[in-house]
């Protein structure tokens, strides 16, 4: 799938946004004050405006209210409905904790909830995609929402729980990249399927419709080096998990104190979003969607 | 809407014979023409003159080849559009209700006036059939020439999509599998035609008939296949030619 | 939300008006819908006989052509170099001021001086005409590059030939094989055929060294190594008469097999048919034992006659014919190997057509009565039939392929019976219906008769009283003496040359001379730049019509831009290249559906003007006014015989007639009103055995195809090839130079033989071949914004055994060199194709600047033309001449006999080799394209307003 910048973006922050949001929610952090108002300001910063940078793709998006339409089937239109019900939640809590002091504990939560829910329809509208195996797997909700919770809890300073998640979500993605690998053959698409002329012989692409490019060729198949594949996996890796997760292990255990602690854990996350920028770049990048076999790909 | 209705009695779709199709896109030429002044927006071509022209198209041929063990490769042009799935994941996915699918026939169609151009719905078609139209930013796909099947405006025997009426070979038939006694449904028995990646679920209307088995010549036994000879020189054919005149 | 409400029901357009289309020569009928004037919508007519409502990928994107930014606005006249497309629009009156200004002192003095030539021109009726009335012999159109071997070929041998001129029996053929077709001019009717075939389950064999397109489609295939049908067909000639599986009665009936031939090596006459006193060949009757006019009542010729008069032996053709193909040389076994197959298949091959042809023979309850007065009850039909085209005729040896091809199908008994093959009216047509060429210049004064037509020995060549040719092109000369279409490809070549002269004013129309219509481009762009010492153009004055901008815009001085075919009228007339099929005769017209929206004209129309103030003969009246307003009136109006005009239909005061009348002032209107085409159709007694049918003779004199029956036999010897060998065996007074002797002796045999079309060389060990893409008319479909994004580059197509040898993968490039040059191309691999040939798409690389596209188009940068490394003349062979690269007996351009060395290179930046971009005198097209005339105010679907 061609990774395109505004999709990527969206995911990523909007992740990172809504994690933040889940822990703010359960009043896992200074929610109050000035500390309280620039969590959550940033919290909404990253929430809304990956929001926003998804609308960058859209053909026509002034049409955008109508995606609150369709909650019963399409995890978009519920992504849609849960980030505008979380943001309105959490924004209504934000509010009084920050400006009025006032726990809402029963908000908060349900805030959080709505936020964890929006990271799993973010993840579900992939998941579901049997079109391209790579994603169609639990794997990656679980690793969606992994990453949310791990980069939520390092913004909001948890900083023991948040090595945790950093390895859990390390596991996790050597898990979808292990499953990933073998879910195109389990698919079961193959150019035989995909042209009922399976059977017969070694079938080949001889020529494509048309010698120019097109949008699903566009959009849909991408190739990319293994070898650039591999280097970038080994960022991503370290830069998502295995990185922050030891700079928070070292901060939790009191090894940085004070502003050493601050400034190891802004680079932690600084370190911890440039690997799920480009995990997430992978994501799209290694994604073979199954129309690529009608173009001669993956066979 | 995009739940999908509940399965209807009238399935419309096409079925392609991959045995005569000669690959020559008139199918995909007659669908531009026909749908860029019809349905919806016009199927916008950009930098149309220039070095990446990009298209829109609701129908592609490709082309591929089968290399066989015992004997020599073959070609089949492949035609591709929308197939109007039953259980279409296309439209399930979208957020705006804008891909629906016909209750009445089961066409797929995208309304264009609520489509934001997400392009979620053509991620989830396995079959590369819709496309989004560059310059107007909704999403594209082939509509059955629903515009054409029903239009009274048209004569009875045009009342069938453009690109069935101009495929110059036959390749393409139009017509309703929901019933057996269809035109189609029995050429889809007969043929005993395919589904394209049955693996995905989706449950395809349109069927493609196979190509039938080729080069048979090749691989017959010679003995009963060589003609029986009469003379081998000149001499002797026009003694045999004299006594098969008096035959005659 | 419930489903939106659709319309269901939008109207189509406004208006539809019926025309033929011309994205390419197959002229089929079209139906475009208009709104508002403008069109919106093409489909195929469903009453049409051509097409009978299909429509090909061109066809469908004739709006995008009638849009195309690559249209000529105006006159424009060279103002910067030659080839560097720097003009300046001028009026049309100042255009054809300086084109008379040019031409009238031609005219008057030497009419020769101007060469006028025209590419796939569908007026050829017209544009002849005219050029007859200025006088010059220099006139022919593209068929000598293209496939004047397949029309020359047919018609020597059956008076017709495969090309557009007859068909298979679709509805009745069981085994159908198909030489080296990729597209051809029929291009929906072979579809619409292939179709029935298949719906009916009948077999299609094609031989092809490509399997894409039709082969692809074919039950089964021979991947022919190119050049060599002519051997395999001519083997299974070898296996059928060694079998005796040939139609003894057909042969003995209706071809010349039993005609009787001058059989002493020691005479002047050996191998001419012996003729009575009135000059009538004979033979002998089987009933009497005696010689008889072959066309005698009641005749049965004896294919085995022998007859001594005058101390001479006199023998029939078909003892000729066994003495020739049973010689051991065209078993199976000695020619398998060269064609690229097994000897096995040869042999199955011959054991199918005769099974399909004698045992599952048809028979069709109709009688009908020949020229010998005999009545036939059944019309008996052997079901197999054959269709070729350049694949076997763009050879140095197609004509005598074409010949053995045509030989192979009358053996079988299989043209113009039931399953066969069946031509189209006007033909059949002998040789001797046909005219012969001419070239007798008076100044001041018509050419003496037409220019191209049907030579029947050394007496009908267009020679000058030095022997040299007459003709600039060197049509009719020893060299290629039966070159009935001219020869295009020489024209540049030799007017540059001065050889047999130098002209004036080289005048063409819609003929890419620069690209990719010639052998050599990058040659012929230099000639046609090439100045002398006093720095003057070496070819004086270049006049071209085009209605687009093509690469030869550039290399013209005047330039008269033509209508696209939307915009003006046409006619495919049955005095040229009518829409004929096989059941009836017919013709059609294209007229102006739109009007043009630029200051163009339509060609044939600036004709009637310029032949007009130019004073020609049969364009001005008594007066000295100009007798043709313009072609329309033309159309209506020109009387070639008395009451034989361009169109058949609806002639006579009221349009009551058919074929003959008199001119009808509404015969047009009338042809608008009937779809633009008329069809007389052939009473059912007559649709088959059309040459000895005198039911059919009888219609086609009243339908005007000609003036009295023309019966004839098919010519499996051809007397007019034996003249030509007799002439360079020394007899006669039209003697050939003697470098040519041999060669005529060996190559102009008046029975279909083999030769190698060219010499085996180590050093290029493949064939190069082009393929016509379906979706693709030569150059000009790039201009096309739907078309070129189907075709936008061309790789050259390698078989496997190449690609592993190589080391070739995906992306590569090679570098490709024949003896005349090299170019640099993408590869890509293909296995379904001969192991010694590649192959590309032809005519996908465009100039840059060409076409109004950018210059980065890929078309421009990594497209590409074969043409670079073919040549008009053969490489040196020592012998101090260069030989044409041309076929012997037509000057056929022997396009498909190049051969090729291969080799990886690393890509460049484009494919080479590369030129200059032109400036483009039309600018380059806009970026984006959306077409829609605007909403149906029916529509709820579309917004108010909405473009
Ligand atoms: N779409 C489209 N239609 C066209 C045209 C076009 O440009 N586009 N052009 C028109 C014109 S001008 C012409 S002349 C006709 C030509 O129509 P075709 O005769 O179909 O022309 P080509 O494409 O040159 O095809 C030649 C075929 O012969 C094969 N071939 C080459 N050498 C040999 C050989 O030695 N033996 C055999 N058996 N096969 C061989 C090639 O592989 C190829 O398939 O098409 C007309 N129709
Ligand atoms: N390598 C290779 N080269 C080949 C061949 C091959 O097989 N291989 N085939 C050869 C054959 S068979 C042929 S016929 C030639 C074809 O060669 P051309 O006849 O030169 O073919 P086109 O490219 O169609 O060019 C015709 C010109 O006519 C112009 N034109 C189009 N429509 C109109 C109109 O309505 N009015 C006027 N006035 N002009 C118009 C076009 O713009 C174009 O410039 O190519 C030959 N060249
Ligand atoms: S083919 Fe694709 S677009 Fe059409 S219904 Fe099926 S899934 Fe949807
Ligand atoms: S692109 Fe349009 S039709 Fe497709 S899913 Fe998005 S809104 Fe629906
Ligand atoms: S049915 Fe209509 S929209 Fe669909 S491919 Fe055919 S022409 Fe195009
Ligand atoms: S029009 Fe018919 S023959 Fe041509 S590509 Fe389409 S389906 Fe095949
Ligand atoms: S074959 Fe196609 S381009 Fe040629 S005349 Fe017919 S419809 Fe037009
Ligand atoms: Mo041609």
């Amino acid at each position: 799938m061609n990774p395109a910048p505004s999709v990527i973006i969206f995911t990523v922050l909007s992740g990172l946004g809504f994690g933040m949001l889940f822990w703010l929610g359960l009043g896992q952090a200074e929610t109050g004050g000035m500390i309280g108002f620039w969590l959550f300001a940033m919290a909404f910063i990253l929430s809304g405006g990956g929001l926003l940078a998804s609308t960058f793709h859209l053909g026509n998006p002034q049409r955008f209210w109508r995606a609150f339409s369709q909650w019963q089937t399409s995890w978009l239109s519920r992504e849609a409905i849960l980030a505008v019900a979380a943001l309105g939640l959490m924004g209504l809590f934000g509010l009084r904790q920050v400006f009025f002091a006032q726990d809402w504990v029963w908000l908060g939560r349900a805030g959080a909830g709505l936020s964890l829910l929006t990271v799993l329809a973010t993840a579900m509208i992939y998941s579901q995609l049997k079109t391209v195996p790579r994603w169609n797997q639990p794997g990656t909700v679980v690793l969606f929402i992994l990453l949310a919770l791990a980069g939520g809890a390092l913004i909001t300073a948890q900083a023991g729980l948040a090595a945790g998640l950093f390895g859990l979500a390390g596991l996790a993605q050597l898990w979808v990249w292990y499953r990933g690998g073998q879910r195109f053959a389990e698919a079961g698409s193959t150019l035989a399927s995909a042209t009922g002329l399976g059977g017969r012989g070694q079938l080949r692409l001889f020529e494509p419709p048309h010698t120019g490019r097109n949008y699903l060729l566009d959009e849909m198949v991408y190739r990319i080096g293994r070898k650039h594949a591999l280097r970038l996996r080994v960022i991503a890796l370290l830069g998502m998990s295995i990185l922050p997760a030891a700079i928070m292990l070292a901060s939790g255990a009191g090894l940085l104190a004070g502003g050493a602690g601050l400034l190891a854990a802004g680079l932690a996350g600084a370190v911890h979003l440039i690997g799920v920028f480009a995990a997430r770049w992978l994501f799209f990048a290694e994604a073979e969607h199954v129309v690529g076999l009608y173009y001669g790909r993956h066979s | 809407m995009t739940q999908l209705p509940p399965a209807s009695d009238k399935k419309l779709g096409l079925v392609i014979d991959l045995d005569i199709c000669v690959g020559c896109h008139a199918c995909v030429i007659s669908c531009k023409g026909w749908n860029t002044e019809n349905y919806g927006a016009p199927l916008s071509d950009m930098d149309a003159y220039g070095e990446n022209p990009v298209g829109s198209f609701l129908n592609r041929v490709h082309s591929f080849e089968i290399e066989l063990e015992d004997g020599p490769a073959q070609n089949v042009h492949f035609p591709k559009s929308c197939l109007h799935c039953e259980t279409a994941p296309c439209v399930t996915v979208c957020p705006t209700g804008a891909s629906y699918k016909r209750a009445e026939d089961g066409i797929v169609l995208v309304n264009e006036e609520a489509c934001i151009g997400c392009g979620l719905c053509a991620w989830a078609c396995p079959y590369g059939a819709r496309e989004m139209d560059q310059a107007e930013g909704v999403m594209k796909k082939c509509t059955l020439c629903v515009d054409r099947i029903y239009n009274e405006n048209l004569a009875a025997e045009d009342q069938i999509p453009a690109c069935v009426r101009s495929c110059p070979t036959g390749a393409r038939h139009f017509g309703d599998f929901g019933d057996p006694n269809s035109a189609v449904s029995q050429l889809v028995a007969e043929r005993e035609a395919v589904d394209l990646m049955p693996e995905q679920g989706t449950k395809p209307v349109n069927k493609y008939l196979l190509p039938r088995i080729k080069d048979r010549w090749l691989d017959q036994p010679e003995a009963g296949d060589v003609l029986p000879v009469v003379a081998e020189e000149p001499e002797g054919f026009l003694k045999w030619l004299d006594k098969a005149l008096e035959k005659l | 939300m419930a489903e939106p409400l659709l319309n269901l029901s939008p109207r189509p357009s406004d208006e539809v008006r019926q025309t033929t289309c011309y994205m390419c020569a197959c002229r089929c009928g079209i139906n475009v819908h208009l709104k508002k004037g403008k069109p919106v919508y093409i489909e195929g007519n469903r009453d049409h006989p051509v097409n009978q409502g299909v429509l090909c990928a061109k066809g469908s994107a004739g709006i995008m052509q009638v849009l195309a930014p690559s249209r000529l606005q105006q006159p424009l006249k060279r103002v910067g170099p030659r080839g560097s497309g720097e003009f300046e629009p001028v009026s049309w009156e100042e255009a054809l001021q300086l084109a008379t200004g040019w031409l009238a002192p031609l005219h008057r003095e030497n009419p020769e001086k101007l060469a006028f030539f025209t590419g796939r021109d569908q007026s050829q009726s017209f544009t002849s005409y005219w050029a007859q009335a200025f006088g010059t012999p220099n006139y022919a159109a593209h068929g000598g590059f293209c496939s004047v071997n397949m029309a020359a070929g047919g018609i020597y041998t059956m008076g017709g030939a495969f090309w557009e001129f007859g068909q298979p029996d679709w509805d009745n053929t069981k085994l159908f094989m198909l030489f080296g077709v990729a597209e051809d001019h029929d291009s929906n009717p072979i579809k619409m055929g292939i179709g029935k075939l298949k719906a009916r389950g009948a077999r299609i064999i094609g031989v092809n060294p490509v399997r894409s397109g039709y082969n692809a489609v074919a039950d089964d295939w021979i991947g022919i190594t190119p050049g060599t049908d002519g051997l395999l067909i001519l083997a299974l000639v070898h296996c059928l008469m060694a079998a005796g599986k040939i139609d003894l009665d057909y042969l003995s009936r209706w071809t010349n097999a039993p005609l009787l031939l001058n059989d002493d090596p020691g005479s002047p006459d050996y191998g001419l048919f012996l003729r009575d006193a009135e000059g009538n060949k004979l033979v002998i009757d089987k009933n009497t034992g005696k010689p008889a006019r072959w066309d005698a009542k009641g005749v049965r010729p004896d294919l085995n006659g022998q007859l001594q008069r005058d101390g001479l032996t006199h023998r029939t053709v078909m003892a000729r014919m066994a003495a020739k193909y049973l010689d051991p040389a065209y078993a199976p076994e000695q020619v398998a190997e060269r064609c690229g197959l097994q000897p096995g298949q040869i042999r199955k091959l011959a054991a199918d057509l005769a099974r399909t042809a004698f045992d599952e023979a048809i028979e069709i309850q109709q009688s009908w009565t020949d020229f010998r007065g005999e009545t036939h009850e059944v019309m008996v039909g052997r079901p197999v039939s054959f269709h070729a085209m350049r694949g076997i005729s763009a050879h140095a040896n197609g004509f005598q392929t074409c010949r053995a091809l045509h030989l192979l199908q009358i053996l079988l008994g299989a043209v113009e019976v039931p399953g066969g093959f069946r031509f189209k009216p006007p033909y059949p047509k002998p040789v001797s219906a046909h005219p012969k060429p001419h070239c007798k210049v008076t100044p001041g004064a018509p050419l003496d008769g037409p220019h191209l037509g049907y030579v029947e020995g050394p007496d009908d060549l267009c020679l000058k009283e030095d022997g040299s040719p007459a003709r600039i092109d060197k049509a009719y000369s020893w060299e290629n003496p039966m070159s009935a279409h001219g020869l295009m490809h020489m024209v540049i070549s030799n007017a540059y040359a001065g050889d047999p002269y130098p002209v004036d004013v080289l005048f063409l129309y819609m003929a890419n001379m620069s690209w990719n219509s010639s052998m050599n481009s990058g040659g012929v762009m230099e000639m046609l730049t090439a100045t002398n010492a006093d720095g003057s153009y070496v070819i004086p004055k270049i006049i071209y019509s085009d209605a687009y901008s093509s690469e030869m815009v550039a290399y013209a001085d005047l330039i008269l831009p033509d209508t696209t075919y939307l915009e003006r009228h046409d006619c495919i007339s049955l005095l040229d290249r009518p829409i004929s099929e096989a059941d009836a005769a017919a013709d059609a017209i294209r007229w102006p559906v739109i009007e043009p929206d630029r200051d163009v004209r339509g060609f044939q129309s600036v004709l009637c003007d310029l032949g007009a103030r130019l004073g020609l003969q049969g364009f001005v009246k008594e007066d000295g006014s100009q007798k043709y307003a313009d072609y329309a009136d033309y159309i209506t109006h020109h009387e070639r015989r008395p009451g034989i005009g361009p169109l058949a239909g609806w002639r006579g005061k009221k349009g009551e007639k058919s074929g003959r009348g008199e001119v009808n002032e509404t015969q047009l209107q009338t042809y608008i009103d009937n779809g633009s085409f008329f069809t007389a159709h052939i009473p059912q007694e007559a649709l088959y055995f059309k040459p000895w049918n005198k039911a059919y003779q009888d219609w086609a004199v009243e339908t005007g195809l000609y003036d009295a029956p023309q019966f004839y036999l098919f010519d499996l010897w051809s007397e007019p090839l034996r003249r030509f060998q007799l002439a360079a065996e020394g007899h006669g007074t039209r003697q050939p130079p003697d470098h040519l002797r041999a060669r005529i002796k060996a190559q102009l045999d008046p029975l279909p033989l083999w030769y190698a079309p060219q010499e085996e060389t180590a050093d290029y060990p493949y064939h190069a071949l082009t393929q016509r893409p379906m979706a693709m008319y030569h150059s000009w479909g790039t201009q096309n914004a739907w078309l070129r994004q189907i075709h936008g580059i061309n790789p050259l197509y390698l078989p496997e055994q190449i690609w592993q040898e190589k080391g070739f993968a995906e992306g590569d490039w090679a570098e490709v060199t024949s003896p005349h040059g090299s170019i640099t191309v993408p590869v890509a691999r293909m296995a379904g194709l001969n192991s010694k040939t590649v192959w590309t798409w032809n005519a996908i690389g465009k100039r840059k600047g060409a076409w109004a596209l950018d210059e980065k188009a890929p078309e421009a940068s990594k497209g590409f033309l074969l043409n670079h490394l073919i040549h008009e003349l053969l490489p040196p062979k020592g012998d101090g001449l260069r030989w044409a690269n041309s076929d012997p007996v037509t000057g056929q351009a022997a396009w498909f006999d190049l051969r090729v060395a291969i080799e990886k290179t690393e890509p460049p930046a484009e494919s080479q080799p590369h030129f200059p971009p032109q400036k483009s005198p039309v600018g380059r097209g806009p970026q984006t394209v959306r077409q829609q005339s605007g909403p149906d105010q029916q529509s709820p679907q579309k917004k108010a307003g909405e473009r």
